[in-house]
């Protein structure tokens, strides 16, 4: 054991080129999964949270328990949906980033959309009245308010890139672990585990649990710097 | 949003195949010796989606391979009836070794006959683990089984634990459970965590595992990459490509033989 | 500020019923221009609610509330609100301000200005740039005074404003408000408090479990009151000064 982790620590400082090149895609493909569900998600959330409309509970109740997603279960609805046998197989996309992308993002957007919401509307409860009196409609609440509450908003896209990140169900299902092509930090340390084949799991699992101190880090910093700042 | 994501540069814009194989051979380290070869000679980059032979044969089955290379004859012969193989090529075998404790409470190491050991472990309720996966190795295994005239499906007690898993996995639970485990020597030999296990028979002609070829046919599934795959299955059968699958080794010892006709 | 003045404000035997109870209770009443107004009652009288309904926050159970000219999308509001507690952007002091001229439509150029009169006013300038939510109890009330006023509206509803305040934060508040009345906007004022009444008011409109008891000048009504419970409303509540 003991020798796998100074063969892991020399292949960190060493900064081995496959392992950089493994943590680069898997930063690829999970930076880009929560970019694209914050764009969809937070609007999302803003719109339910200040809307009004039949079966608004419901969603509220969907959308949390979406929440709860297992990866895997994800990576295989993914995989049905692309693969050439099913409906959008044409876009051959099946076995590339882009499918691993495409199913992180199916993953965290119902938990962005849901913790946004949450945020939005615990904000819309303290400014409803002030801003209805100043003659906002909701569509010009729910704008102001995705401004006003963003550092919370910075936390729960945080969240939403941790869970992205440290996930393996999906991205091992939908891209495949093709060595070179698909193989991510997670995929990568569960075939070296699978393996017996310690040091690089180790090294790529440190890293890991690095850049996730650092995200919650990060989210800690930037709610407490906010709450100085402003109030 | 698809959209969005299918116009994400793309990984690379050239020519490149899927071969769906079974993960013992992705993980015996085959592919990394082989296929820089491949790429050299003809510019193609191949793709490996390691599964189990079942999955790699089903993945095939939808057109989401273009070459399958995987090693049960029985399962192969059916996918090339239901028309979705071309044509099937032996390639290579390797063999299976029976990987057991050092301790061995069945008193089987060093036994040269597969089918009288695998007697012995049953009937000392010695511990066993399966893959019990559908890959390669544990059909296999269950064929070895019926051959001893055992019906394990029935036969089978607490002993006998069936895992699911890949052959890494599984043998990393035999060295936890000090068991006896049916495993290719190409994993077995890169295999590193081996706490307490050895071979314990090996040689039997019984344990002989053939690999087999063949180019996913594009008449039931047009997106299949036909001139590409079919380079890569004769280059494998091609006296080029069976020297470099015999030049490969692990510490000295050759793991897969050529036996392409 | 444009044509059609909206007062005066009709009420028209308005009630408001939540939760199974009556909250307000048949109100008719008249809000004209000149004398500032003072809404005056215990807590619990139904003050805050009357002031929402008037300000168009709740909708009445049963009866009417009229504006002389009705408000119309897209043209600022003529009136606004103060409530009790201010409730500021995460933004600067200037930026609060300036997000009410934006809803209103004020194109951008002309905002600069606005903003910096309204700031003046309220003697919050310095503060411009300060972090509006960090600001003290007083200095955010005198903010959304700034913020009410900038549009420089026909009536100013008042909700209590005060009441969360220390008696120095109290003093600025009133002068402010005091001076906005001289400048002809409107003041309509919810308050328990019979100093700042006084101090205040013009006219007072007393309510007792949310019906319009009483109505007065405020001379008339502290040295007459007319009704049993305004007299016995007067005795009980301490002057504060």
């Amino acid at each position: 054991m003991s020798e796998a982790l100074s063969t892991a620590l020399a292949l960190l400082i060493g900064l081995d080129s496959k392992l950089v090149e493994i943590v680069l895609l898997s930063l690829r493909v999970s930076l880009s999964a929560v970019a694209i569900a914050a764009l969809l998600g937070l609007p999302l959330g803003a719109a339910i949270a200040v809307g009004r409309f039949p079966g608004r509970q419901t969603v509220i109740v969907l959308l949390n328990a979406l929440m709860g997603l297992p990866p895997v279960v994800v990576g295989l609805l993914v995989y049905l949906l692309l693969s050439r046998a099913g409906p959008l197989g044409a876009l051959g996309i099946l076995f590339t980033p882009s499918a691993m992308v495409a199913a992180q993002t199916i993953l965290i957007l119902p938990i962005i959309a849901a913790l946004s919401r949450q945020a939005i509307e615990d904000a819309w409860r303290e400014y409803e009245e002030q801003l209805r009196s100043l003659g906002a409609g909701r569509m010009n609440a729910a704008l102001t308010l995705l401004w006003d509450t963003r550092f919370s908003l910075l936390t729960t896209i945080l969240a939403g890139f941790g869970r992205a990140a440290a996930e393996v169900g999906a991205v091992m299902i939908v891209g495949g672990n093709i060595d070179g092509v698909t193989r991510v930090m997670t995929t990568t340390i569960a075939l070296e585990t699978s393996k017996g084949d310690l040091p690089l799991a180790l090294g790529l699992g440190m890293i890991l649990i690095a850049i996730v101190i650092a995200v919650n880090a990060a989210a800690y910093l930037t709610k407490e710097l906010a709450q100085r700042r402003y109030g | 949003m698809l959209v969005l994501i299918a116009a994400l540069p793309a990984v690379a814009q050239d020519k490149y195949i899927i071969v769906a194989s079974t993960t013992s051979t992705e993980q015996s380290g085959l592919f990394g010796h082989i296929l820089p070869v491949f790429q050299k000679k003809t510019g193609i980059r191949v793709r490996v989606v390691a599964l189990g032979t079942g999955q790699a044969l089903d993945l095939a089955r939808r057109g989401d391979a273009d070459v399958v290379f995987v090693h049960a004859r029985s399962a192969e012969e059916k996918f090339l009836a239901e028309g979705h193989g071309v044509r099937r090529f032996d390639v290579m075998y390797n063999d299976f070794v029976l990987i057991g404790p050092k301790s061995d409470p069945a008193r089987i190491s060093g036994g040269k006959d597969i089918l009288e050991e695998l007697k012995k472990i049953k009937a000392a309720s010695a511990p066993f683990v399966s893959r019990g996966d559908k890959s390669g190795t544990h059909i296999a295994e269950l064929d070895l089984w019926k051959a001893a005239g055992i019906d394990i499906a029935t036969e089978k007690g607490p002993w006998y634990r069936d895992t699911g898993q890949g052959m890494g996995p599984a043998l990393n639970t035999a060295a936890a459970m000090n068991a006896y485990i049916l495993s290719d020597r190409g994993t077995w030999i890169s295999f590193k965590n081996r706490g307490e296990l050895a071979i314990a028979v090996e040689g039997d002609k019984r344990l002989f595992n053939q690999y087999g070829v063949m180019l996913v046919n594009s008449a039931k599934h047009p997106n299949v990459r036909k001139e590409l795959g079919q380079a890569f299955v004769d280059w494998l059968i091609s006296p080029e490509g069976q020297n470099t699958i015999g030049e490969y080794k692990i510490g000295g010892d050759q793991l897969f033989f050529p036996n392409a006709k | 500020m444009s044509n059609g003045a909206i007062l005066p404000l009709r009420l028209a035997e308005v009630s408001f019923a939540a939760g199974g109870r009556t909250i307000i209770d048949r109100v008719s009443l008249e809000i004209e221009t000149g004398p500032s107004t003072i809404i005056l009652g215990a807590n619990g009288a139904g003050k805050s609610v009357l002031m929402r309904l008037m300000h168009g926050l709740l909708k009445p159970s049963s009866g009417r509330i009229d504006w002389n000219a009705p408000e119309r999308l897209g043209v600022p509001r003529k009136q606004a609100m103060v409530f009790q507690r201010p409730v500021m952007l995460r933004r600067s002091a200037y930026a609060n301000v300036a997000y009410a001229l934006k809803l209103a439509r004020i194109p951008e150029p002309q905002r600069g200005v606005l903003v910096h009169e309204s700031l003046e006013s309220v003697g919050l300038s310095h503060l411009a740039r300060r972090s509006a939510r960090v600001l003290s109890g007083g200095e955010q009330q005198r903010l959304a005074l700034a913020r009410a006023w900038a549009l420089h509206p026909e009536v100013l509803f008042l909700d209590e404003p005060t009441a969360s305040l220390d008696p120095s934060a109290t003093r600025e508040i009133e002068s402010v408000i005091k001076a906005f009345d001289a400048a002809g906007t409107k003041v309509v004022m919810a308050t328990h408090n019979l100093g700042q009444a006084r101090r205040l008011g013009d006219e007072i409109l007393f309510f007792d479990r949310g019906r319009l008891v009483e109505r007065a000048s405020v001379g008339e009504f502290f040295s007459k009151p007319q009704s049993a419970q305004a007299a016995a409303f007067i005795k009980g509540e301490l002057p504060w000064v």
